[in-house]
């Protein structure tokens, strides 16, 4: 579905992504692990089309039998509406726009006004509690539940290939759990994934595969089965376990 | 001096305090959406200001319709602006965007003086326009009238377009974070623009109110107006459309009662007064009447 080639990105004048080549296959959900640093934010930002890299390719298929459209250099509002879907760090919802607005906002390039109000009835389904503070302002949301925001505004998009950036971050083990057993549920559904977390044991468990990056480069790769028994990882991420 | 004397100035307060409403606005509105102190803001009340002159003199073309090319004439002044000033200084540092709009507001400034003459010019509306309606002891003119009606109706229509319209949420997202929005699928150029034409557009036609209300226009004007805007803006709270409203109308009232309730020595320091007040708010609000704070923002 997504092709990442020899990916070079720059910020400012760091040069952050020295090389990149990643793959996610239809349906799979892949994570992105690695150190504070490593380049993970950047690599997601500049798949979503926040940052040009600086030459490399960027190759999506929507559908398995389309032809694959480059997205290097596209503007982010462009890709959006090719069905990838980035859920930010740091949530990145609207404080001062109420839950209905933010919600609405995840559809904003949507022209089906009544596949629009069948995602909106769904989403509050999958979180309930969101659907109870419709025209509460964003801002005044629990951790938790900003983040349930985060992801069901990204969902609203109706996207093939969801892209979550540390949806863990900040919040307490269970919202965790539930958090990620909602994102299975999401990915059975026909929704690829891909994801950076810091928490690598629950990304492994939950991801097919993994990546994992350091200082710009990706420096190892393969099933999460295999990573969660590298010893490299084990140290590393895995908190010696 | 009796309550209709008080009710007079009050009347005189809220007719002032729409125009600087209407400037502080869309001040407001610039700042919230690119972080942009705009200090040629108040030059295109000068722009409206000439516009209406020109199109007034134009014969067979009705008031009403002049009314309306001015705030077209506003807007696209201001979609110019931010195309050639503001939009390629997207991204730096807050100051240097502030250092080009007092850029931009020298060369309109002198532009005007260039092409028009520093020498003041006299504005006046249709006859019919200047009739005094006497209200018990209150009096002011039709177009007094005007100006808070039309005033008041902009706002309005403005209020239901930013909290009302996809328009609207698209520019609230915007000013909260560009990078989000672009991730929504939102043209933040697009949406940065039509802020600026809205903004600019009731800059405008508060050149057209000014006219009207003091009968003498000259390339310079936009100074008074651009930072009386910017301290109603920064009363009300930068950033907020209800706060500048009000912290137009606040301003105006203020700065008319300072002048009519104590003895005429003073009144040369109405300036002076309108910064004391000023100091004195943010003193008290550090955020103005309806900011948020940073921490909140983020």
């Amino acid at each position: 579905m997504l092709r990442v080639s020899d990916l070079h990105v720059y910020r400012g004048r760091t040069y952050v992504l020295k090389g990149i080549d990643l793959e996610v296959g239809h349906g799979e959900i892949v994570a992105l692990i690695g150190a504070n640093g490593a380049g993970k934010t950047t690599t997601l930002r500049t798949v979503s089309g926040l940052l040009r890299p600086k030459s490399g390719s960027i190759a999506y298929r929507p559908r398995p039998e389309a032809e694959p459209l480059e997205l290097a250099g596209m503007p982010a509002e462009r890709i959006v509406r090719l069905g990838i879907s980035h859920c930010p760090e740091g949530r990145g919802i609207f404080a001062s726009l109420s839950v209905k607005e933010n919600l609405m906002l995840g559809a904003y390039t949507r022209e089906d006004p009544q596949g629009v109000e069948q995602d909106f009835q769904r989403v509050c389904h999958l979180f309930p509690i969101l659907g109870q503070r419709l025209e509460q302002r964003a801002g005044s949301l629990s951790g938790g539940e900003q983040e349930m925001l985060a992801v069901a505004r990204a969902l609203m998009s109706r996207p093939r290939l969801l892209i979550l950036d540390e949806p863990s971050l900040g919040l307490a083990p269970l919202l965790v759990e539930r958090l990620f057993e909602t994102l299975r549920d999401i990915n059975r559904e026909g929704v690829t994934i891909l994801l950076v977390e810091q928490n690598a044991v629950m990304a492994l468990e939950l991801a097919s595969r993994a990546y994992v990056m350091e200082t710009g480069r990706i420096s190892l790769a393969g099933p999460s089965r295999e990573l969660m028994e590298d010893e490299a990882v084990k140290q590393a991420y895995l908190g010696g376990l | 001096m009796g309550a209709g004397y008080i009710a007079q100035q009050i009347v005189n307060g809220l007719i002032l305090g729409s125009m600087y409403a209407l400037v502080a606005i869309g001040f407001s509105m610039i700042y919230g959406i690119i972080r942009l102190i705009n200090f040629a803001h108040g030059d295109i009340v000068m722009i409206g200001a000439f516009a209406t002159l020109g199109l007034m003199a134009i014969p067979g073309v009705p008031f009403p319709l002049v009314a309306v090319m001015v705030l077209g004439v506003g807007g696209l002044v201001g979609v110019l602006i931010e195309r050639g000033a503001f939009r390629p200084m997207r991204g730096a540092p807050q100051v240097t965007g502030f250092i080009a709009s007092l850029a931009v507001s020298i060369i309109l400034q002198n532009l005007g003086i260039l092409i028009l003459s520093a020498q003041p010019r006299n504005f006046s509306f249709p006859a019919y326009l200047q009739v005094m309606i006497n209200l018990g002891p209150v009096s002011f003119r039709l177009v007094d009238l005007m100006i808070m009606v039309t005033a008041l109706v902009l706002m309005l229509v403005l209020m239901a377009v930013v909290y009302r319209t996809k328009l609207g949420v698209a520019m609230r997202a915007t000013a909260e974070d560009l990078d989000v929005a672009r991730l929504m699928g939102i043209d933040i150029n697009r949406t940065i623009m039509v802020t600026f034409a809205i903004g600019s557009a009731l800059a405008g036609i508060a050149g057209l109110m000014w006219g009207g209300k003091f009968g003498q226009i000259d390339p310079l004007l936009g100074f008074v107006p651009g930072l009386k805007a910017f301290v109603a803006a920064v009363i009300g709270g930068v950033g907020s459309i209800a706060g500048a409203m009000v912290g137009g109308f606040v301003l105006g009232l203020a700065e008319v009662l300072f002048v009519g309730l104590l003895p005429p020595i003073y009144s040369a320091y109405r300036d002076a007064f309108v910064f004391s007040t000023l100091i004195v708010i943010l003193l008290i609000l550090p955020n103005g009447l309806f900011g948020r704070s940073s921490e909140e923002r983020a």
